[in-house]
């Protein structure tokens, strides 16, 4: 029996193709809002139910109490806002009540009924969410660039976001059925964003020992310059996989979804997603979804002490390194030993040494895996 | 796990039972409260006596066909 879904009920808001017909025959007397790419991502997430319990984007009810307390209207935990906002003057002819198509380029993505137009305050919402409103933060910025306005409502998807990864999509209905064929009671997910070094890997590894199996789930979306590039991350958890992991104890998954860098309330709203994928476990290692130094290195860790109903068991980790006394990988835990006995695993160093097309020494990435990275004519995103 | 507010009713168990699993409730950091765990419980054991399946037979076919085709099954 894998997890429940977060609230309770997996949520579909998937159109039928009779409903999805009827709705795209009368699109064109519906009232049109065109989203962002980013956008239409979390609609489809919300539809699929990557978000259950969330059936559309938040009315201002569970907006408030997502900002003030952790948790939606019900009492189900929930960390993030999940919204749709608009700029005050492109709402002409739209009010509560009403229908809206929300639009993608120009194609339909998801009817809207849009229940509620409420105001906000951004500089409060970014306090809330990234316990800053420093501008030197990327959420921070983000938010203040928000619209004025945001739409709540329930959304019915009618069309998909083009996806250059589909062979790589699972949904949460998907996984479920995965991890039942597989016969994992247990499972393990792992978010990431990151090309697998050894230190990725022992994370995974050690929670593997016991847990029936891992869920592997990069996500995709905007990346940095100097980030890896998508399909390189996919290529090197493949060879990771091969010639690291048993045979079937890995599940490989992206999640298209856009970083946050909260922290602490980030922390959660993943291992809430990875519920709703079906994980029982999710690992939690050392400044998880953090940017900068905004937050203290284990701040993502302690936060799920405020949530004992979460229904997904946070493991939480510190910071692995490989130890030459040791013999091998070890974190502050288990290893008595020196820093001048440990090798780190610096994202920087590793891309140093990638961009010279050097391979990493094997004690922190496997041969394996940098032969596929170096393979990549440019690993990075520039 | 979904807590309805509102609305309680009173339950009589064993006191023996009571306290160990007030006990227990003390000695891990996952409940707050006895009646807590046991509405966490029945919630599981009556989620699962439902199924709580959210897809048809035909459905799960289509989807176990489409993970096949992908190599994930
Ligand atoms: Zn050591």
């Amino acid at each position: 029996m894998v997890s429940r879904p977060h609230g309770g009920r997996l949520v579909n808001r998937v159109a039928s193709d009779s409903r999805r017909e009827k709705i795209l025959a009368e699109a064109a007397e519906l009232p049109q809002i065109p989203i962002s790419v980013e956008k239409a991502i979390e609609a489809e997430n919300i539809a699929r139910g990557v978000y259950s319990p969330l059936e559309g984007f938040m009315l201002s009810e569970d907006f408030e109490s997502c900002l003030t307390r952790m948790r939606l209207a019900s009492d189900v935990p929930w960390t993030l806002p999940v919204v749709l906002d608009v700029e005050e003057g492109s709402l002409v002819d739209i009010s509560e009540g009403d229908e809206v198509l929300l639009t993608l380029d120009g194609s339909p993505t998801a009817l809207m009924e849009v229940e509620e137009i409420y105001r906000y305050d951004k500089r409060r919402t970014a306090v809330s969410v990234f316990g800053t409103d420093s501008p030197e933060h990327p959420g921070v910025r983000r938010t203040l660039k928000m619209g004025d306005l945001l739409l709540g409502g329930r959304i019915t998807l009618v069309g998909s976001v083009p996806n250059p990864y589909e062979r790589y999509t699972l949904w949460p209905i998907e996984t479920r059925v995965l991890f039942k064929e597989k016969g994992w009671k247990t499972v393990v997910g792992f978010q990431t964003r990151n090309a697998p070094h050894r230190g990725h890997e022992e994370l995974q590894k050690t929670a593997l020992a016991f847990v029936d199996g891992v869920f592997i789930n990069p996500v995709i979306g905007r990346k940095k310059p100097g980030d890896f590039r998508d399909d390189v991350i996919l290529e090197a958890y493949r060879a990771l996989i091969r010639h690291y992991y048993p045979r079937d104890t890995a599940v490989l998954a992206i999640l298209r979804y856009e970083m946050r860098y909260a922290g602490p309330r980030e922390a959660v709203h993943h291992a809430i997603m990875r519920k709703n994928f079906g994980c029982t476990h999710f690992i939690v290692g050392r400044d998880h979804a953090g940017v900068g130094n905004f937050y203290p290195p284990y701040a993502a860790q302690e936060i799920f002490r405020e949530f004992p109903d979460l229904g997904v068991t946070p493991l939480f980790f510190r910071e692995f390194f490989y130890c030459r006394r040791c013999g091998g990988l070890a974190n502050e835990k288990t290893c008595p030993h020196p820093e001048s006995d440990r090798v780190r695993f610096s994202g920087t160093k590793i891309r140093e040494l990638i961009e010279r097309g050097e391979v990493p020494p094997p004690e922190v990435m496997r041969p394996e895996v940098a032969e596929v990275i170096l393979s990549f004519e440019d690993p990075f995103v520039r | 796990m979904s807590r309805v507010e509102g609305e309680k009713v009173t339950l009589e168990i064993s006191k023996e039972l009571y306290e160990r699993a007030k006990k227990w409730v003390e000695s891990t950091s996952d409940f707050s409260s006895v009646e807590e765990l046991i509405e966490f419980l029945l919630g599981e054991v009556l989620s699962e006596e439902s199924g709580e399946q959210v897809y048809s037979p035909e459905e799960e076919e289509e989807i176990k066909e489409r993970l096949r085709s992908l190599g994930y099954l």
